[in-house]
């Protein structure tokens, strides 16, 4: 695990540092945090059992025990990468460990949600642009990018790539509400126009 | 845009309004909590010094880490204790109901807000577990959320959401003999991929899917999201009213009268418009098992295991993934692939029919010898129900252990696991690698009916073959 990096917080205009490459499609959250480490009632110690499984079977030669990736700040995946199961501790676990951005061609919804609500974007890439990505990684020691909310783009020392990202997390991130409870607890008159509305909180009567 | 489906219709009546950049706020109206994913949302409620907005709209049970062995208290892992005890005191603080061990009501809550009438359609349901999907059953739209996402509902009631799209996959024909609603779904995310329901909703539809009780339809929704659709659901019918009919926390009398009534107004429309829509032929299905490492990596009984499609590239290194994680080879057949462990539970197949189906099977026979073979109510309903019909003896005679009501060998958070390579049959839901409990533990999903006969053979075996012994 790294030393600490300081976790997300306000507004998410960029995510600058090394890239760490994990290859394969369906990688699921059990994955990333096997059922074991569940046993918890808070996420602190989380960062070091990220992987867990994966990294003792390759025995040091996992990606997250390289050394040249020990920095590393944005992860580069797949498709459909956090499938299976809701488990925050996933993301809570990459994030903890260093992660602080995700790229990749898919993810699976619960994930990326989970990864938003803690401040970390899961943005894609075409399919063309992140072999590129990946062979660049992988030819360099260290492969340092920015990647631009504002500007929506993926930038290295020499390239540029264009990323998507679903409108609704770009806001949230930008405008740095990305934390929805304060944005959510604010509604509280249409919470309680639609709960008085809602045929199965109030006797079923029909209001028209 | 789909529109006039159920779940257009859930939808906007659940919708408090529209966030700058396109998504909705919307209104959860049965928020299910465990042991797991609540903790760190309490916390971070007391950080933030906010209560729980609708106590009345949330109810908790205790299942992952509870020991099916043993539950005295304090439980003999202290952090299942600690998680537990956590638990209780959230939920005393908050004033939410917990449905704790020895209530009569505990079990995987996926098993219990059913079978106590909780969850009713045209409710929308979340739960930090992604296996809520089951309650689609219902006509709710019902989905997983993550730890951070519990804290939102349980502080406002309310979540940020994008709309899904809606594909509704129209089942044609019926499930012939042997073959069972795990088959089906499994089938399905053969068909349609684990990543194909990726920003979807699944509406399960057609005459094979009417022909469901309401039992069966839960397992079908449950395994929604195995094929990557947050949520599934069947549009509710006479079998949804029946089923609801008098149980606690159903509406009653002349409420009733006027329940059914609005949930028959919220099936989807005859004209309803689909983003997609698929149509499958059940009568086609055989008994389904995976050989692989994601659910979507089966065949049926009677095919072998599949070689990599040249023409889906994309799929070739998980398939060699599997082939070398499963030790099975491309060609060899599926049937008379040895087990080592049977696990019968789970939020997907832990309900009192799936226990009479392996009942059947392994009525007056006997578990091969050097097979662990257990059985995991899904609740304490559940239990009590099947004890009085003499399931647990049919099982104890047999060779199963009997154990009480939790998550089990599903995830293996509690005592129950796989050790080195074995190799289970199981009625759960995931075969990723070491779901099971270890770290190189294999996992072969099927009905509960294939597990009791893989259990009763030694090896994957067709249930087919097997007769009910009269």
């Amino acid at each position: 695990m790294q030393k600490f990096k300081e976790f997300p917080k306000g507004k998410i205009n960029n995510v600058e540092g090394n890239c760490i490459l994990l290859k394969g499609d369906d990688i699921d959250t059990d994955r990333i945090i096997p059922a074991r480490y569940l046993k918890c009632v808070n996420f602190e110690s989380l960062g070091n059992q990220v992987f867990a499984d994966d990294r003792e079977e390759k025995n040091g030669l996992h990606p997250f025990d390289i050394k040249k990736n020990s920095e590393a700040s944005i992860l580069v995946v797949n498709r459909n990468f956090g499938c299976g199961s809701s488990r925050e501790h996933a993301p809570q676990a990459l994030m903890r460990w260093g992660i602080r951005a995700i790229v990749g061609l898919s993810f699976a919804e619960i994930f990326y949600g989970n990864c938003l609500s803690l401040g970390i974007p899961c943005v894609k890439m075409i399919e063309k642009n992140l072999i590129e990505l990946e062979q660049l990684i992988n030819s360099s020691h260290q492969f340092r990018c920015e990647l631009d909310l504002n500007k929506e783009i993926l930038i290295s020392h020499q390239n540029s790539w264009p990323i998507i990202i679903n409108q609704g997390a770009s806001q949230m991130l930008l405008s740095g509400h990305w934390d929805a409870t304060s944005t959510l607890t604010k509604a509280n008159q249409e919470i309680n126009i639609v709960k008085s509305n809602l045929p199965y909180l109030n006797q079923f009567k029909i209001k028209k | 845009m789909s529109s006039g489906t159920l779940f257009d219709k859930v939808w906007d009546l659940h919708k408090v309004k529209d966030l700058k950049g396109g998504s909705t706020q919307l209104f959860i109206g049965l928020h299910l909590v465990h042991e797991v994913t609540s903790p760190q949302a309490f916390s971070a409620l007391q950080e933030k010094n906010l209560s729980v907005l609708c106590p009345e709209r949330t109810f908790a049970t205790v299942d992952h880490i509870v020991p099916t062995h043993n539950q005295n208290r304090p439980f003999s892992d202290p952090l299942a204790e600690e998680m537990l005890y956590t638990l209780e005191k959230n939920c005393k603080q908050h004033q939410i109901k917990l449905f704790n061990i020895g209530s009569g009501n505990q079990g995987i809550v996926h098993v219990i807000a059913p079978e106590i009438g909780l969850s009713q359609p045209g409710m929308t349901v979340v739960c930090g577990d992604s296996h809520t999907s089951t309650h689609g059953a219902f006509g709710a739209i019902a989905f997983g959320i993550g730890t951070s996402q519990v804290r939102d509902v349980l502080a406002s009631q309310t979540l940020s959401l994008d709309k899904l799209k809606v594909r509704r996959i129209w089942l044609n024909g019926e499930l012939s003999n042997g073959v069972f609603a795990k088959d089906l779904i499994l089938h399905v995310i053969q068909k349609l991929g684990v990543k194909g329901g990726v920003g979807y909703a699944y509406e399960f539809a057609g005459p094979a899917i009417s022909k469901l009780s309401m039992e069966e339809r839960m397992t079908i929704c449950n395994m929604a999201i195995e094929g990557g659709a947050r949520c599934g659901y069947v549009n509710p019918d006479s079998k949804t009213f029946n089923y609801l009919k008098g149980k606690t926390y159903s509406p009653k009398g002349e409420t009733w009268e006027r329940a059914v009534k609005w949930w028959e107004s919220l099936a989807s429309n005859r004209d309803a418009t689909y983003d997609d829509e698929v149509e499958l032929e059940a009568s086609a299905i055989s008994p389904t098992v995976t050989w692989g490492i994601t659910p979507g990596q089966s065949v049926g009984i009677d095919e072998c295991i599949p070689e990599k499609n040249p023409l889906e590239i994309n799929d070739h290194q998980i398939y060699d993934e599997a082939y070398a994680y499963m030790n099975l080879q491309p060609g060899q057949s599926i049937e008379g692939v040895p087990v080592d462990v049977c696990f019968i539970g789970s939020c997907t197949n832990g309900r009192l029919s799936d226990l009479k189906a392996a009942a059947e099977i392994a009525k007056d026979r006997k578990v091969c010898k050097g097979i662990k073979a257990f059985v995991v109510p899904g609740s304490e309903k559940v239990s009590k129900e099947a004890k009085r019909e003499g399931l647990d003896n049919i099982f104890i005679n047999a060779g199963f252990e009997w154990r009480e009501p939790g998550c089990s060998m599903c995830l293996a958070m509690n005592p129950d696991r796989l050790e080195g390579t074995q190799i289970s049959a199981s009625s759960s839901n995931r075969n990723f690698k070491g779901r099971q409990g270890s770290a190189k533990g294999r996992t072969l999903l099927m009905s509960p009916a294939m597990v009791a006969a893989a259990a009763v053979t030694g090896h994957v075996t067709d249930v087919r073959k097997l007769k009910a012994i009269q």
